[in-house]
């Protein structure tokens, strides 16, 4: 399932610094409309930082983010609204509010950005959360349900809108096997139903290789991308030994396998 | 009109419905109108529904959402739901949100419970809250019993970090307050006093005043205010990231390692905050008599010594004592008892400010009773 549409997020030479010390230089990936793209790499190879200068949390020291042809790094504020208004995101522990049921947190995107009837509102978060696995837990609060369960209903506040872009930082952490499959087969769906972009962050193999059509994997030691490319190709020719062992769990040990 | 989509519903032979959607259907038109399809399938016997959607533009959740209803009615009321004219996604996304089935009892209906039940309720939770004090308070004892026999574990780093942010990082707030009480409570006594020209009074109502009450009950208010909440909010925080867990099943009882350094530091604290508070009340006192009345500086520190006995000055100390003490174990109690959400942690927070202020004036007014009758 090559995507080789245009071009929808470039990344140009984004180097992340704080103060002197340098987390990421250099780095450049494309990711295509359609796709779905992986961040990889090990603990602290700054997967989740990538994230955060893509969605606009942080401002990369150098080089430049950019959605279609526009940049986002140079956009004005009401030009990053705009841009961000399409785009979805599931943090790392879900971020729902805490004050608020599983019906509303879904809900506000929608009564902020739409024209929808308040009763049309509670439909469309019903319709969400039920694509999620959570249909009947519109009235729960975030307190009272497990932390799959949180993550899932993160995932449908972050499709509330149905956006072009979805950003999911580590979507599979902590959920049982099963229901991992489940939110991978949900990602597929997404991105093909409704043609969304999908760009996730993870370190686990098993969805990787599921979901992944495109990925760049980043080093914490040299600090930047040293591979680039879908993940099932750089499993069978990858000659870097990192990503070798990486999407090997370690199996591979220093031979290097080179398969021309 | 607001939405560009068109939809339209015809019958063909027996029982069959055909719903034709055409134009754009997305999120910021509108959801397609249900009514009409519930409409037409209450008007007359329907077995099938189909759909035809050769005219259908861009859609989005918005189409999704109107079919997931519509399929609902057609499960509710046995109609035969021909999918087949919808477009394939549209197909894979109904499918998902049917794949797996609503969690048996997970729907919750509103409660409408009678005024009797709320009543009953709320007494029960007031119960609660009150054993829970009490638990918390005879833990405390124990964790003092520990203290006293050198073997409650908390570490003495802890200790001085929270002696400072509760002394030195007050100061400016108590500061502030105490000079501008003392200013107030001059001006109040010197409108009076001069009626009958007894303004060098100024310095005893202001001396006994800020000594007797007002040093420590301010003092016990800021304190309330800036570091019971803040306790509360810590503690709730440490329970919602699981690091009171995490003390417990090291052996550590977070009684020890938590809440006695607190207590411990806000109530030595608190005396030389309020020492600190009368000074200055008194000082403000004598900005404005010295500026306003005819009072001169040496006068006014004579009189404000004369009127000040070190009884008067005792029960500000001691009563500041038990405001620390008050403050830190409200503020703890609420952060234990704090629920696993940020809202929880803010509600805390507020519920330990509240609790702290009224324990402070009721006692205050315990004391105030008790003094009267001991003639102190």
């Amino acid at each position: 399932m090559a995507a080789d549409g245009e071009a929808h997020i470039t990344v140009r030479s984004l180097t992340v610094a704080y103060g002197d010390f340098v987390v990421l230089h250099d780095l450049d990936f494309t990711v295509r409309r359609g796709s779905i793209f992986v961040i990889m790499g090990g603990s602290g190879s700054g997967k989740s930082t990538v994230l955060r200068h893509l969605i606009g949390l942080e401002e990369p020291a150098k080089g430049e983010v950019l959605y279609g042809s526009e940049s986002f790094t140079r956009a004005a504020p009401e030009e990053r609204a705009r841009i961000m208004r399409r785009v979805g995101v599931l943090y790392q522990s879900g971020a729902l509010w805490s004050s608020m049921t599983l019906a509303e947190n879904v809900g506000l995107p929608l009564e902020e950005y739409t024209d929808l009837r308040p009763a049309e509102i509670r439909e469309v978060a019903a319709l969400k959360l039920a694509l999620v696995g959570l249909k009947g837990f519109e009235e729960h609060y975030p307190s009272e349900i497990s932390g799959g369960m949180q993550k899932r209903a993160g995932v449908a506040r972050a499709i509330a809108l149905d956006p072009e872009v979805i950003f999911l930082d580590e979507p599979s952490a902590g959920l049982d096997p099963v229901t991992s499959r489940l939110l991978d087969d949900l990602i597929l769906e997404l991105r093909d139903s409704l043609g969304a972009t999908v760009v996730v962050v993870t370190h686990e193999l098993a969805s990787i290789f599921a979901i992944g059509d495109d990925s760049v994997f980043l080093d914490a030691e040299t600090r930047t991308g040293i591979a680039h490319g879908a993940p099932r190709d750089l499993l069978a020719h990858s000659t870097n030994l990192k990503v070798r062992r990486f999407l090997t769990r370690g199996a591979e040990n220093g031979v290097e396998r080179n398969h021309g | 009109m607001r939405h560009e989509g068109n939809l339209s519903i015809t019958r063909s032979g027996d029982g069959a419905l055909i719903v034709r959607l055409a134009g754009g259907w997305r999120l910021e038109a509108g959801l397609p109108p249900l009514a009409p399809v519930e409409r037409e399938i209450h008007a007359r016997t329907t077995r099938t529904l189909a759909f035809d959607t050769r005219e259908l533009g861009s859609w989005d959740s918005a189409l999704v959402t109107f079919l997931a209803e519509v399929s609902a009615l057609c499960r509710a009321r046995g109609i035969a739901m021909d999918q087949g004219g919808l477009p394939p996604g549209v197909r894979r996304l109904l499918e998902l949100a049917e794949a797996v089935p609503e969690a048996a009892g997970a729907r919750r209906t509103p409660l409408r419970a009678s005024w009797l039940a709320h009543v009953g309720t709320d007494a029960l939770a007031v119960w609660r809250d009150v054993r829970e004090a009490l638990v918390f308070l005879g833990e405390l004892v124990l964790s003092l019993g520990r203290l006293v026999r050198g073997r409650a574990r908390f570490r003495r780093l802890d200790l001085f970090v929270i002696v400072q942010s509760c002394s030195a990082e007050a100061l400016p707030i108590v500061t502030l307050i105490s000079v501008l009480v003392g200013m107030i409570l001059a001006f109040v006594g010197a409108v009076q006093l001069t009626r009958f020209g007894a303004q060098i009074y100024v310095a005893d109502l202001v001396a006994i005043a800020m000594v007797r009450e007002m040093g420590c009950i301010m003092t016990g208010i800021i304190m309330a205010g800036r570091t019971g909440s803040g306790f509360a909010a810590q503690i709730g925080t440490m329970r919602v990231t699981q690091e009171i867990d995490a003390l417990t099943t090291l052996g550590i009882p977070p009684m020890d390692f938590l809440v006695l350094p607190r207590v411990v530091a806000l109530s030595l604290m608190m005396p030389l905050l309020t020492v600190y508070a009368n000074v200055l009340g008194i000082a403000g006192g004598a900005l404005v008599s010295v500026g306003m009345l005819d009072v001169t500086l040496v006068q006014y520190v004579n009189e404000s010594n004369t009127a000040v006995t070190l009884t008067s000055y005792a029960t500000g100390i001691g009563k500041s004592v038990v405001f620390g003490v008050l403050v830190a174990l409200s503020g703890c109690l609420r952060g234990m008892q704090s629920g696993k959400s940020s809202s929880a942690v803010g509600d805390a927070a507020t519920s330990a400010v509240v609790t702290g202020i009224v324990l402070i004036i009721v006692a205050d007014g315990i004391f105030a009773v008790v003094f009267h009758v001991l003639g102190i």
